[in-house]
């Protein structure tokens, strides 16, 4: 067990890189109550969210999530966070478990009429079933949503909200739930999950996955000194909104290009694993250094995240990465370095 | 938590079999099981000398570096070569195919100061 933001959590049930091996070929799941939920509702809901949030709340039907970044005015990222859209006017936002309340606070400081902002987290526990097998095993609670969307199902009897999300680069599903529930709701699922392989994961596979499929984490690889254009999250954000908190910066920065870009990085030799803070050579000029990184049990090689100044960015470029004093060979990649061929897009 | 009686042991979890002139060290049971996944070992050249308690070599897991330290003085003899390629061989046999490498004794009065078995066991499961 180990402390993360604030809560007691595992590591590894049995083995990190068995836990891992189980998400990539059948289905794992993960305990993630820690994260944080807060409700956001109201007739003004709608536009607020789009101030505060970096992508477009409009593109939003009912039931539907998207992947999107709470700004600081600098453009930088206070937390990366999934939206869904329960109701015309009700929202409920899932974030990092370690930001629950500087998110909330941001908010409150920004709040104004017609919108009320609820810190539910408390209220709530959550799972997250992923894998290849994921859907066959949520499937016999009835029909599945689509991927980034949501539904409500009953286990045994509760109301669950099931949402086609994840964090490991496969198909997958999130599930949310009143807290009491979750020891029963855990239960239940491995029972149901045995016969097709599941295993219970913690949190050292969570981070080999992600890292295999270029998630970046907060915290490491996102910091309020870095933006999501220097994140390679472009995607994300949407500049022709009118406003949001951070457009301003996000547009100048545009304008006059980044510096440095968040690159994944892969050894093409043996090495020990990757791990943030090492520093990455181009010959003899340090070009950056990692913000996080492991040894990825399915490419079997060092992997990881680093900001690189921006010349040496194209897939292909050759790099080294310096480990107590050696240097061992690595190259940019295209991201993400692990697709899954079952995963929904 | 396996701990042979043969061997001795450190406070840092390393073991350590006397065979003679020459002694085979690696890393216990416990050490391996705390480290979790091994994926990659720095072990020492042969014909280094080391004084007891020195770092020769680190040993990595997914989660996490540890530093090998040596359990007595001496000149590394020999190093196990097929952990550059199968690591795991430490979790799956620490006492048996995960040995580290083989060290000659400079002074056989440092082998009797480590831990037995069961006063290594004793300071573990504390």
């Amino acid at each position: 067990m180990t402390e993360f933001g604030g809560w007691n959590m595992s590591v590894c049930y049995s083995s990190i890189v068995e836990e891992h091996h189980a998400v990539r070929n059948q289905v794992g799941i993960f305990d993630i109550s820690h994260m944080g939920q807060i409700e956001v509702s109201g007739p003004g809901a709608r536009p607020w969210l789009n101030r505060m949030l970096s992508n477009n709340v409009d593109r939003l039907a009912i039931s539907q999530g998207q992947y999107s970044l709470l700004l600081n005015r600098a453009g930088g990222v206070i937390d990366d966070l999934i939206v869904y859209r329960l109701h015309d006017n009700q929202f409920l936002l899932v974030v990092n478990a370690a930001k629950t309340d500087e998110d909330l606070a941001w908010m409150l400081e920004s709040v104004s009429g017609g919108v009320a902002v609820l810190n539910c987290s408390s209220l709530f526990g959550a799972l997250a079933v992923q894998g290849p097998r994921s859907a066959e095993l949520m499937g016999i609670f009835g029909q599945l949503p689509p991927r980034n969307h949501f539904c409500d199902l009953k286990i045994e009897g509760s109301s669950t909200m099931i949402a086609r999300t994840g964090y490991t680069g496969e198909d997958g599903f999130e599930l949310f739930f009143p807290g009491d529930l979750a020891p029963f709701i855990w239960n239940r699922l491995l029972e149901l999950g045995k016969p097709l392989g599941m295993v219970p994961c913690g949190l050292g596979s969570r981070d080999t996955l992600r890292l295999e499929a270029c998630f970046p984490l907060n915290g490491s690889d996102l910091t309020q000194q870095r933006t999501p254009l220097e994140a390679g999250l472009d995607v994300f954000v949407d500049l022709r909104k009118s406003e949001f908190i951070g457009r301003e910066a996000l547009c100048a920065q545009k304008e006059s290009g980044i510096k440095e870009r968040l690159s994944a990085l892969k050894a093409t030799g043996k090495s020990p694993p990757f791990r943030s803070h090492y520093p990455v050579f181009v010959g003899e000029e340090k070009v950056g250094e990692l913000t996080s990184g492991t040894q990825s049990p399915t490419l079997g090689v060092a992997i990881g995240l680093g900001y690189l100044n921006v010349e040496f960015t194209q897939p292909g470029q050759k790099v080294e990465i310096e480990i107590r004093g050696r240097r061992y060979t690595a190259s940019v990649e295209r991201k993400p370095m692990y697709k899954s061929s079952t995963a929904k897009r | 938590m396996q701990a042979p009686d043969d061997l001795r042991y450190t406070e840092s979890h390393e073991w350590i079999r006397s065979e003679g002139e020459i002694a085979t060290v690696g890393i216990t049971d416990f050490a391996q099981d705390s480290l979790g996944d091994i994926v990659f070992l720095e072990l020492p050249e042969p014909r280094t000398v080391f004084q007891q308690g020195e770092t020769v070599g680190v040993v990595e897991s997914v989660k996490t570096v540890s530093d090998i330290l040596a359990p007595v003085s001496g000149e590394i003899r020999e190093v196990n070569s097929s952990l550059g390629t199968h690591p795991e061989s430490v979790n799956k046999d620490p006492y048996g195919e995960g040995w580290l490498f083989k060290i000659s004794l400079a002074n056989t009065d440092e082998i009797t100061s480590l831990l037995s078995s069961s006063d290594y066991k004793a300071k573990v499961e504390k």
